[in-house]
């Protein structure tokens, strides 16, 4: 049992409100691949906004950027769910409702176990990334970082 | 090139050996010399050899389980099953790196967010595979379940029957689906989509189902009501 977890960040800025026919088919998705990320083998949390079951309502990188934040409990589980299982599918069809973003839009770190990131912190960790590329403080897919290793025994 | 990948070819020449991997791989799973020297009729002792050597050159791998349920001292030693290796082999002459040029092309594909023309482009390619196995003489009916799986044999998908559909066990894209998986796993999906089109295979359809260790296609029969 590793002592640390997989934060991840991704943001998407959307092609049309969400109550628009041409997102029709991303927010009949929501519900389905939610409730799919709970029950997925190394879920831990996931962000949710005020009295809602998703995070749509969290606007706080701006007001047509959706935020994704939420916990696993390695590597592997959060690549698993990323792209295979049905969630590839909404992958896969993200340009229909997502502008493509110039920067990154997706950030991992690891954070102790038990431990819940809040949006500042990653904001801070995107930000992070965006500036220097991967470091173990900030990474992607891409460029997987090791959990760092258990702390001494005192 | 590299030695280990013309050890590998080289090792595929003796036609058993050839048989005995074709076994494995489409066995799907862990195979021991009992197994296999039924599979093939030929002596145990033989296969062993072969399969050892199979081993060696790096197609395929060894796992050691008790097989018989039998527990503790006395219960015999922990039988050898083969499976087929993860690893990749590959030899082409001259020299050619086709793997770099197509991951540095998926590369640049989602920085110009250009994903669109490369499914229309998978499509295209598709329905002309598709429309070759049509001339090839199905006739005017549409190719059933067995003809497409004979098909996607050839294309190097490995499919299995499983229900009233296809699961394919080999990604012919393996190392650029592990890298860009929407990119490579979508391009697939239009070329498998554009295939089945072109071949006239209206009753079934290519849907993504991603799992782990498989094809991320898969293909079902539609439901006729």
């Amino acid at each position: 049992m590793s002592d640390h977890h997989l934060a991840q960040l991704n943001i998407g800025l959307l092609r049309a409100p969400l109550d628009s026919p041409a997102m029709a088919g991303f927010v009949a998705l929501l519900d389905p691949i939610n409730a799919l990320a709970d029950t997925s083998p190394g879920f831990v949390w996931r962000l949710r906004g005020e009295g809602a079951d998703d995070a749509t309502g969290v606007r706080v990188f701006g007001e047509e950027i959706l935020v994704n934040l939420s916990v696993w409990e390695t590597y592997e589980a959060l690549w698993n769910f990323t792209y295979r299982s049905d969630h590839l599918e909404a992958m896969r069809r993200r340009r229909e409702w997502f502008t493509r973003m110039r920067e990154a839009f997706l950030v991992l770190w690891w954070v102790p176990a038990g431990h819940v990131p809040d949006v500042e912190e990653a904001r801070d960790r995107l930000a992070l990334f965006r500036e220097r590329g991967a470091s173990p403080a900030a990474f992607s897919f891409r460029d997987p970082m090791p959990a760092p290793s258990a702390a001494p025994r005192a | 090139m590299t030695d280990s990948g013309i050890e590998a070819v080289g090792a595929l020449s003796e036609p058993l050996r050839r048989r005995l991997y074709r076994y494995v791989v489409e066995h799907g799973g862990e195979v021991s010399r009992a197994e296999a020297a039924e599979a093939t009729g030929a002596q145990r002792n033989l296969v062993a050899f072969h399969l050892d050597k199979l081993v060696e050159v790096g197609l395929l791998e060894v796992t050691r389980r008790k097989v018989s349920g039998r527990e503790g001292p006395g219960s015999g030693r922990p039988a050898k099953l083969y499976r087929r290796s993860a690893r990749e082999h590959a030899v082409r002459l001259p020299p050619r790196d086709y793997e770099t040029a197509a991951h540095l092309l998926a590369e640049a594909v989602e920085r110009h967010g250009a994903e669109e023309a490369l499914y229309a482009a998978a499509r295209a390619e598709g329905a002309r595979r598709g429309a070759a196995l049509a001339d090839r003489g199905h006739g005017p009916a549409s190719p059933d379940l067995g003809e497409l799986r004979a098909r996607l044999e050839e294309e190097g998908y490995e499919p299995v029957m499983e229900g009233p559909g296809l699961r394919l066990r080999n990604c012919p894209f393996h190392s650029l689906a592990a890298a860009f998986p929407p990119l490579a796993c979508g391009m697939n999906l239009e070329l498998l989509r554009g295939l089945l089109s072109g071949a006239g295979a209206d009753d079934v359809t290519a849907s993504m189902r991603p799992a782990p260790g498989w094809c991320c296609v898969h293909i079902s029969k539609n439901n006729k009501d």
